[in-house]
């Protein structure tokens, strides 16, 4: 798939400062269309901050973020996300003061409400325990229903583009396991393209098409999910001696 | 018992006022954390442009039909104080977000005594006088040898229920619309209000032009109730909003408007009770014991949230 000609997102020598500081050094990478690609690394290493830079928030100083042949490097997050790209932040920003209702309707924000029904009809399918929790404030769930709701409010907005923000973080082996099976079907059924950042190596290189390792701020190897997951640097660094 | 009675409407009355104006304040620190203090001179020069209005109408004009010159004189005054309050916002406070929280605090005192002093300067610092527009009114009981009659005024009638209607209006806007949403999306977490495609800056505009125009309302009716106004009635009427809205809950709706009425009902039982002189220390000393029981406020939530 890496040998088509126009990826769905683009990102070209992507620099971000937090003030002074620099979290990302010039980071180049591609999602194509119908891929899950993966993004791996140690805490701190920048992939949260690569996803907001996706989003405008913060904004990249130097470089450029193409998305579907258009640059978004200098558009405001807003106007991003109504192309057809939503985010399952880090720490899943819940609005804890919302119902899971209210929540996903705030996912549907951008969406012609006549579609609403349906795309509740499918998250639920997908996520049957948020139906059972529908009434409820998001700042009453637990972590694993947050994650989930996190995942079904950013479907609601009827994305082309995916991105995940470490969704197994803190979670039990058996939802992170149902939330990757989750994100599988969306990709395989649906033909979603999913851009998916996480700590847990393992499971996200044996989920994803394509996978690239971050270091402080820089990528430093890609691949495939299978190579990266034979790599001796790859397995040494992220897999043997963790929480596998 | 009628003095009690005639003491609750009055309170009452003067408690819608200050709810209306206290629901200003309490939804823009909501979104934005900040105390709006010039919010009480857009409540000020809310009643100015509506005895402004009252007069172009009634003598340059010649209408005579009351209640179709008050619909005029409110929507214009809404229109202008909404403007002012877009302005405000768009000038003052929003170049400085992402600053120190004091900033916007300190341009809002400036807005406040800009507002001020412009209204003395070209209105002259006495004290505006409109002859009563709307009389009579209901006795509900009557006075007897050792009693007063109780009397509900026709203007306090229309000042009750409008504000019933404007809080209902308010609320299921607040709750139900995606406007509504869309603001308490951004009280709880403007990021992901933006991630999920909310014109934040937008919906922070929309929340300070609704506050404006509800301090509009009420200043046009201080101006029927009360018949004289000066440049200086927003500063009181402001403070006492503000206490309003932090007795009730800083960031409540419901709460601003039970505020509000509390207010209103301390202030005009202490004077009928006690002594007129004393009735804002009476006020204020209610306010600094229920902070010291209730930090939060009589509806405020504190944050309790699961992480």
């Amino acid at each position: 798939m890496s040998e088509q000609k126009n990826p769905l997102l683009s990102v070209r020598g992507v620099e971000t400062y937090y003030g002074n500081i620099v979290a990302l050094r010039g980071v180049d990478m591609d999602v194509h269309r119908g891929e899950i690609v993966t993004m791996i690394g140690a805490n701190g290493a920048g992939k949260s901050t690569l996803m907001m830079t996706i989003c405008g928030d913060p904004r990249a100083r130097n470089g450029q973020i193409v998305y579907d042949g258009v640059d978004i490097t200098q558009m405001p997050t807003h106007e991003i996300v109504s192309l057809g790209i939503a985010q399952s932040p880090e720490g899943r920003r819940i609005f804890p003061r919302m119902t899971v209702m209210e929540n996903l309707q705030m996912g549907a924000a951008l969406v012609d409400p006549e579609f609403f029904d349906e795309d509740l009809a499918k998250v639920f399918k997908l996520f049957p325990r948020l139906k059972e929790r529908i009434s409820q404030r998001g700042g009453t769930l637990s972590g694993g229903e947050q994650q989930m709701l996190a995942i079904a409010r950013a479907l609601m907005s009827r994305p082309k583009l995916l991105l995940l923000d470490e969704p197994s973080l803190g979670l039990a082996p058996l939802i992170v396991k149902q939330i990757f099976d989750a994100i599988r079907e969306l990709n395989e059924k649906e033909g979603l393209t999913v851009f998916l950042v996480e700590q847990n190596a393992f499971h996200a290189l044996k989920l994803a098409h394509r996978g690239y390792v971050m270091v402080n701020g820089n990528v430093t190897m890609s691949g495939t999910g299978a190579e990266l997951l034979k790599k001796e640097e790859v397995r040494a660094a992220y897999l043997e001696g963790g929480r596998h | 018992m009628e003095y009690f009675v005639q003491q609750l409407i009055n309170g009452l009355t003067l408690g819608s006022i200050y709810g209306l104006i206290a629901i200003g304040y309490t939804m823009v620190y909501g979104i934005i954390g900040m105390i709006n203090f010039a919010h009480g001179d857009v409540f000020m020069i809310g009643a100015f442009i509506a005895l402004a209005m009252f007069l172009i109408l009634t003598t340059v004009f010649g209408f005579v039909f009351l209640p179709v010159v008050l619909l005029i004189v409110l929507i214009v005054a809404m229109i202008f104080t909404s403007a002012w309050g877009w302005t405000v916002e768009r000038l003052a406070y929003r170049p400085l977000r992402g600053s120190f929280r004091l900033a916007p605090l300190i341009t809002a005192i400036g807005m406040s005594i800009v507002l001020q002093n412009f209204v003395q300067i070209t209105q002259g610092a006495r004290v505006k006088p409109l002859p009563p527009q709307i009389q009579g009114g209901i006795t509900l009981m009557e006075g007897g040898a050792n009693s007063i009659s109780v009397q509900l005024s026709y203007m306090q009638i229309i000042i009750i229920l409008t504000t019933i209607v404007l809080m209902a209006g308010f609320t299921l806007l607040i709750t139900r619309t995606s406007l509504g949403r869309a603001q308490r999306a951004c009280e709880q977490d403007r990021k992901m209000a933006a991630l999920l495609g909310i014109n934040v800056d937008r919906t922070i505009s929309l929340t300070f032009v609704m506050g404006a125009a509800l301090a509009a309302v009420a200043g046009l009716m201080f101006l029927l109730l009360y018949g004289v106004i000066d440049f200086y009635i927003g500063f009181l009427a402001g403070v006492k909003a503000f206490t309003a809205a932090v007795l009730g809950g800083i960031g409540s709706l419901p709460g601003a408007m039970l505020g509000g009425l509390l207010i209103g009902l301390i202030e005009v039982f202490w004077s009928g009770y006690f002594s007129v002189e004393y009735k804002d220390v009476a006020a204020f000393s209610i306010l600094a014991i229920v902070l010291i029981f209730l930090p939060s406020g009589l509806l405020g939530q504190p944050e309790v949230e699961k992480v």
